[in-house]
């Protein structure tokens, strides 16, 4: 297992020590990465200077939502985000070199495009995290702890298949990657606000789909006591592994069936 | 050199930032397309928050929450909110060289071809939210025929003031020859005070105060008032006077930089 990760080990070395080459622009891109989620947390606060609660969450709960969104989702693209470029790639036809090579093309791309700025992004989702766990109202148990800490490692699973699926398709549709940010960062965004407010298909579609309201909505109520209130059974929000298996299973899928169906540039 | 090309000159720069863009049709359905998956979410938020204000929240009922969202979502790719570095590119890579060779007044001949890509992106950007909008959300209709006009100028002068800060942004790349870190933060402090996230009247007074003071709402909230006729008859014409002041400001500005930039120009080599 060790010696099968260690060419994937020594690119990220190669490409970390890139980057931190130029100091001043590294943390300046690192700078950019916390502010961004300052950025998106401010719509979480401007919009309860206005409110006590939306769809039923008081302040805290939405910013435990968004916490654990935002969590799962930056360590997600920390770690594969970087797939989104393959649609570069495949247009110009540098895809070939990863397929040459006898390591696995989703790996290598992952590693050769490591970007350690995004760790600004997950810093600063961990705090507002952190933050919102211990201001919210929760009867903590054991069992509780356990869906806290799980929680945003497998929304970070959901999130980089959904990455990977998505990457997939930029090979039929080379010029629409930007369709794909509906569903990672639009999932994201979605994630960060109580399904309650939204319309039944697009929170069906948010379930069984693209399933991130298993990212962070779910187990929240599971947190809050509340599942069965807002009608899920006790053990729904404890479904996340599974949803986080199934998601793999087809982002594997489309990676494999996309990749038979790159055939270059043509000339 | 005079500063305005003739018609002629004029009409090409702009139908060849048209043509430009054309060629991307799909990068623009896709474009289209998330921007209104974003924006079923950010109405579906604040709906939830004017239901639990009581209908209605800063002055904005439901219909008027819908409004602003399609139309902020259909302006994200007509007034080019994320990420243009195409002039601190060409900076870096020493083809401004080239640009300043040419018999034009650079920053008018940039400003026409961005409004010809404005012009393309108002065809598929603007029209696939604003539609979706119209037939899941609704929207409001202007009760003024003067609305629609207005907002044509409106949209005209969003795009010339976001152009302004956006090259202001660019021209950096002579003192800088790194700009990403300072463009990252330019597009996340401006999506956010031009009222793309949340409508700027929803702000907390410290926040819509420090808006206020800066160009960016010209861009999103200025266009979206007189669309939606929070400001009218008199109030809606001296918003847009503003916006052209805006304009001129940051087109100024640019002249000024852009001078002393093309002073201090070493091209890359010698």
């Amino acid at each position: 297992m060790a010696s099968a990760l260690t060419p994937y080990a020594a690119i990220v070395r190669s490409r970390v020590a890139a980057q931190a080459t130029y100091r001043t622009s590294f943390a300046a891109e690192v700078a950019g990465q916390v502010f961004l989620t300052v950025v998106e947390f401010a719509e979480v606060y401007v919009i309860f200077t206005r409110v006590e609660a939306v769809g039923g969450f008081s302040y805290a709960e939405v910013a435990l939502l968004f916490g654990l969104a935002a969590t799962g989702f930056s360590l997600a693209d920390l770690v594969v985000g970087q797939v989104e470029h393959v649609s570069r790639h495949v247009r110009d036809g540098s895809f070939d070199v990863f397929l040459l090579r006898p390591l696995s093309a989703l790996a290598q791309l992952a590693s050769s495009e490591f970007q350690l700025r995004r760790v600004g992004r997950l810093a600063q989702a961990l705090v507002i995290l952190v933050v919102a766990l211990v201001v919210v109202d929760v009867q903590w148990t054991p069992a509780r702890v356990l869906l806290a800490v799980l929680t945003p490692l497998l929304g970070a699973v959901v999130f980089g298949a959904i990455f990977v699926a998505t990457a997939a398709v930029s090979f039929w549709l080379v010029e629409g990657q930007e369709a794909a940010n509906a569903f990672t960062y639009g999932g994201n965004y979605l994630s960060s606000w109580p399904f309650d407010v939204f319309a039944v298909a697009v929170r069906s579609f948010f379930t069984f789909v693209v399933p991130t309201a298993f990212v962070a909505y779910v187990p929240t109520l599971g947190l809050l006591g509340r599942a069965e209130s807002s009608g899920f059974a006790s053990w729904v929000p404890w479904c996340t592994p599974l949803v986080a298996f199934l998601t793999c299973g087809v982002a594997a899928l489309a990676w494999r069936t996309g990749v038979r169906h790159y055939v270059g540039t043509g000339s | 050199m005079r500063l305005l090309p003739p018609p002629r000159t004029a009409a090409a720069l702009v139908a060849a930032g048209f043509r430009r863009w054309a060629t991307y049709r799909q990068a623009a359905l896709a474009g289209a397309f998330t921007n209104t998956v974003f924006g079923v979410v950010k109405v579906s938020v604040l709906l939830g928050v004017a239901a639990a204000a009581g209908g209605s929240v800063a002055g904005y009922d439901r219909l008027e929450l819908s409004t602003y969202t399609w139309l902020s979502q259909g302006l994200i790719g007509v007034v080019h909110v994320f990420g243009w570095t195409e002039v601190a590119e060409r900076v870096r890579s020493g083809d401004i060289a080239i640009d300043l060779a040419r018999p034009l007044d650079l920053q008018v001949a940039w400003l026409l071809q961005d409004l010809g890509r404005a012009a393309y992106a108002t065809g598929v950007r603007f029209v696939v939210p604003l539609a979706v909008g119209a037939l899941f959300f609704g929207l409001r209709v202007p009760g003024s025929v003067w609305t629609l006009p207005l907002f044509v100028v409106s949209t005209v002068l969003a795009v010339v003031v976001s152009f302004g800060c956006r090259l202001l942004v660019n021209l950096c790349a002579f003192w800088l020859l790194d700009v990403r870190g300072l463009v990252t933060f330019y597009v996340l402090t401006s999506t956010l005070l031009m009222g793309m996230i949340v409508p700027v009247p929803l702000f907390p007074t410290w926040l819509r105060v420090l808006a206020y003071a800066t160009p960016f709402p010209a861009i999103v909230q200025a266009p979206v008032d007189v669309a939606t006729e929070r400001l009218s008859g008199l109030d809606a014409l001296a918003l847009v006077a503003s916006q052209l002041g805006w304009a001129a400001l940051v087109l100024v500005l640019g002249r000024i930089v852009l001078a002393r930039a093309t002073r201090r120009l070493v091209v890359q080599g010698g």
